[in-house]
């Protein structure tokens, strides 16, 4: 049942720092945050780490396991071999704070200028009729935990530091069309997509889809649908917001009782 | 002293779960300048892990339902201990706060109608959450956060500064109120990132911290549930109430013991799951207790029927309040009929389709199958109870949410007495925005009506710097993970789901060790980002938060919701008059008792005469005949 591992985990701050090897006793069931608590309970109590619920649910945990960006929390030991060495790194893209802590605030920052959700002005609250398969398309970008592994894993950012003040990464782009197709939602952000957002920079490599834990699929669901309407509003001649958005916004209602004031 | 970082606004939120952050929006909407501050990341907090849904009696899916009915399933589930005040102000406004939600963007699931749909839950009589899927706290917290952001691109476009009218203090963690002349003046704390100190000085200070789960072993709480606010609130002068009534939700994972403690939601069973002990029998039919006896089904056939049929059929028993359910639970592992790793089945895959199971309760099959290599929908779960939620909390005014520290205001699970001696599941969330937004509000008429704002003076903020960095230089070995682990050791055992009294001074005895070896305690490294530091700061408050739940478990001589005493088993209606009052006298938690208030005679008039007997003493029972509307 129990054993003892072999761990190298990354200790240091934004001056510097490097790998620390660590042997940590594991048992039966436990997972990677597990034993990074085992080190700061009996080794290393100053360790830094980022958690919260320990079940998946918060996206707080994230780092790379073995150069993955994984949840701790959600990694078990028995994916790994008893005599294998486990490598625990902070995640790359963002700058360190402190061992695996990492500063995270471009999320937020990008966060913050995805025009926000505005519903049509004279509904009121309690009147709002949607259906179901209407609702699904967002909900499924609505299940993300804000791990931000997906920007972190994004080549446009990982790998190109410049691209942080133009590009948004993954996680806001698949914002941008979740409220996009919010079926009540009466703003266009394609223009912003662009501009702001940088939507050009995805080249579709779907790493991100690769290592969402909610499993859901940017790439496919989110990033190329909202590519193909730029395009749409790009190729269209006659072009303007207001017609685009009557098209684009009447062809998804389909709820039963759906007030005047959207259609 | 170093210099310290310094801030000043109208309104200081603490805590960024739900309650905290409705406050925070309704305070800015009232056109006051507010910071929220938290110990995670923002969108990180305790809410995002709550499951099952928001109950308010919308009535979208059974028309039947309407705000009296949830106020009494509200009384019933907390066994009349809640304030009621409290209870009628929470069902009546639910709805509206859930439909204010929409219009922030939220997406619930929706009805054939396209309305919001509603599920079933233990104690409400009728479908009542609002929810999607089982990730309704997800996406309670980020439309929330995702209208604080709207507010800021408001405050933008006007100002041209997102952080005008709302700034964020993540990762920043508050070791003091500070108050001066006995009122609220402010809070100091410090940057978990670097260490450094910062204050905020503000005349209303709201508290929005969330629970104490982590003073026990076994919980469903995240690191962040060391009971700051109810020791801050205490600290600074306010008084908490009903401290010993803990909830133990029924349904904790049990295996693998890493895991042990994590939530397995109520709507597996809302959805048809069935409890079964190791002889295949579903045992929920032999603990009806008598105050419930008409409402449940006494026969499988009976309880199976009304997942189809609710009009003419009484519901199954596995969705009785919590603390019925675990308590049950806990008496079938205790004779012997418990699971191989000491818990009881809990099982879905006989009773749905595959398809449904991962559709409806998508997080639990991942949770399962990802932490425990089980396939819900093909085998049973094993499942015990894990402490979960602390009725009791800092005592409010019930329409202001004020607490007796004038300035400084409380909402959500750190506050007391919506829920009595038990929350009904979804009643918290509902609690969240109800309760958020009064405060909000509250704080915002508080500082409207204030003529002077107290002023913060440097020797109350060197003595906050001292207390805070003493970890640092205590001379004494003592490792804080350790002395954690036995406090949670100790509250499990001894102050846990079933009490008694030679156990509880037990548990006292041990508390003021705790207290000496906290003293002894040092820390290594530097102030940057080190959990051992932050540890030894969370424990004082863990340590005073457990001693208020040790001796009000202690006093209360009764058996009522979350409080069970194997010396008292039975429920007293002498006990249910009385609050049980805690505040800090400068050493430790102190109690004393508080006649309830008796309850409006026409909210009164909603329950029939003989249910009030099960609660009332003979002298508050009413004259009216049974109330016609059921
Ligand atoms: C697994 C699980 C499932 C649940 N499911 C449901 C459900 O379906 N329905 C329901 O109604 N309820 C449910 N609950 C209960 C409900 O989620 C909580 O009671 C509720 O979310 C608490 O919200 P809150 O706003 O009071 O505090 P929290 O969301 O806990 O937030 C507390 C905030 O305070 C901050 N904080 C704490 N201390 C400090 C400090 N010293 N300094 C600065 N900041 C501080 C934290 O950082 C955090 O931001 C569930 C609970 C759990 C654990
Ligand atoms: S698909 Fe696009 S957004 Fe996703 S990782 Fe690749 S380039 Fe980045
Ligand atoms: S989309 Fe997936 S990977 Fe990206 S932040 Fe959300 S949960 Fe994480
Ligand atoms: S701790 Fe919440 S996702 Fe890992």
């Amino acid at each position: 049942m129990g054993y003892t591992a072999k761990f190298k985990v990354w200790r240091g701050d934004d001056t510097g720092g490097g790998i620390e090897d660590f042997s940590v006793d594991v048992n039966e069931g436990e997972v990677v945050l597990d034993i990074i608590h085992r080190l700061q309970a009996t080794q290393a109590p100053d360790l830094a780490v980022r958690w919260n619920c320990k079940a998946g649910k918060c996206g707080s945990c994230s780092a790379e396991v073995n150069g993955k960006p994984r949840l701790m929390c959600m990694t078990r030991m028995s994916t790994f071999t008893e005599d294998e060495t486990i490598t625990v790194t902070p995640m790359r893209t963002f700058p360190v704070i402190r061992d695996l802590v990492t500063d995270v605030s471009y999320n937020y920052e990008k966060a913050r200028m995805v025009p926000a959700f505005a519903p049509p002005a004279d509904l009121a609250p309690g009147d709002y009729r949607m259906a179901q398969v209407d609702v699904e398309r967002s909900q499924e970008f609505r299940k993300c935990i804000e791990c931000f592994m997906c920007n972190n894993v994004c080549h446009a950012v990982r790998d190109h530091e410049e691209n942080k003040t133009t590009f948004s990464g993954p996680r806001f782009l698949m914002r941008i069309a979740e409220l996009d197709m919010h079926p009540l939602d009466t703003v266009d952000r394609r223009e912003v997509a662009v501009e702001d957002h940088g939507v050009g920079y995805c080249n579709i490599t779907k790493c991100c889809t690769e290592v969402c834990p909610e499993h859901i699929k940017i790439t496919d669901n989110a990033i190329i649908p909202l590519k193909e309407r730029i395009a749409d509003k790009k190729y269209d001649p006659i072009f303007s917001i207001a017609s685009l958005f009557k098209r684009n916004k009447e062809g998804r209602q389909s709820a039963p009782d759906t007030p005047k004031a959207t259609k | 002293m170093s210099e310290i970082e310094r801030h000043s606004f109208d309104v200081v939120v603490i805590g960024a779960g739900g309650a905290g952050l409705r406050a925070a929006i309704e305070a800015r909407m009232q056109g006051k300048r507010v910071a929220i501050v938290c110990k995670s990341l923002f969108g990180k907090a305790h809410t995002v892990m709550a499951e099952g849904g928001i109950a308010a009696a919308m009535g979208n899916v059974n028309s039947h339902d309407n705000w009296q009915v949830h106020f009494r399933d509200t009384m019933r589930g907390g066994k009349f201990l809640n304030s009621w005040r409290m209870a009628e102000l929470h069902a009546k406004e639910a709805p509206t706060r859930v439909w204010e939600l929409e219009t922030y963007g939220a997406l619930f699931d929706r009805t054939p109608d396209g309305k919001i749909s509603q599920r079933n839950f233990g104690g409400h009589e009728y479908p009542r959450l609002a929810h999607v899927g089982d990730r309704s706290g997800l996406e309670l917290i980020r439309t929330l956060q995702q209208k604080i952001v709207s507010l800021q691109q408001e405050d933008y476009r006007e100002t041209g500064d997102y952080e005008a009218k709302i700034k964020i203090f993540a990762e920043v963690t508050i070791t003091r109120l500070l108050t001066v002349d006995g009122r609220a003046a402010g809070a100091f704390g410090y940057y978990r990132e670097t260490g450094n100190f910062v204050t905020f000085e503000a005349p209303a200070v709201v508290l929005a911290t969330g629970g104490i789960g982590k003073t026990f072993k076994v919980t469903s709480g995240s690191w962040e549930y060391t009971g700051d606010g109810h020791a801050l609130a205490m600290r600074a002068g306010a008084t908490t109430l009903n401290m010993e009534f803990i909830q133990f939700h029924p349904t904790g994972m049990v295996w693998p013991p890493s895991v042990k403690g994590i939530l397995v939601t109520e709507s597996v069973r809302g959805d048809g799951g069935v409890l079964t002990n190791s002889e295949g029998t579903r045992f929920m039919f032999n603990y009806i207790p008598d105050v419930f006896k008409d409402k449940y089904a006494t026969t499988p056939e009976e309880a199976d029927r009304w997942y189809t049929d609710p009009d003419n059929n009484r519901r199954p028993p596995e969705l009785l309040p919590r603390d019925e359910v675990a308590r049950a639970i806990n008496s079938e592992v205790k004779a012997g009929r418990g699971t191989p790793h000491g818990g009881v089945y809990l099982d879905v895959s006989s009773r749905l389709p595959a398809e449904v199971i991962k559709k409806k309760l998508p997080s639990m099959w991942h949770q399962f199958k990802e932490l425990a290599d089980v396939d819900i929908t093909k085998e049973a779960m094993e499942v015990g109870p894990t402490c979960h939620y602390v009725m009791g909390g800092v005592e409010v005014d019930p329409d202001t949410q004020q607490t007796l520290l004038p300035g400084l205001f409380a909402a959500g699970e750190v506050s007391g007495g919506l829920h009595g001696s038990n929350r009904l599941g979804g009643n918290s969330l509902s609690d969240l925005l109800v309760f958020g937004r009064r405060a909000g509000l509250g704080a915002a008429e508080y500082v409207e009506a204030l003529p002077v704002r107290p002023a913060v003076d440097d020797a109350m903020l060197a003595d906050a710097e001292a207390e805070a960095l003493a970890p640092f230089s205590n001379v004494g070995d003592e490792n804080p993970y350790t002395i954690h682990a036995d406090l949670q050791n100790t509250m499990n055992d001894l102050v846990g789901i079933i009490r008694t009294e030679s156990e509880m001074v037990d548990a006292l005895a041990r508390l003021q060790e705790f207290k000496v070896r906290v003293k002894n305690s040092s820390v290594k490294g530097g102030r940057a980002f080190n959990p051992g530091w932050h540890l030894a700061l969370d424990l004082k408050n863990m340590l005073l938060v457990a001693e208020a739940v040790a001796k009000a478990s202690l006093d209360r001589q009764e058996s009522r919701g979350g409080h069970t005493r194997d010396d008292y088993p039975k429920m007293s209606d002498e006990w249910r008059k009385i609050n049980i009052i805690c505040r800090y006298d400068g050493e430790g938690a102190v109690i004393e008792h508080q006649p309830m208030q008796p309850m409006r005679p026409d909210l009164l008039e909603l329950f029939d005469v003989e249910e009030l007997k099960k609660y009332l003493t003979a002298e508050e029972l009413p004259t009216h005949d049974a109330g016609s509307d059921h």
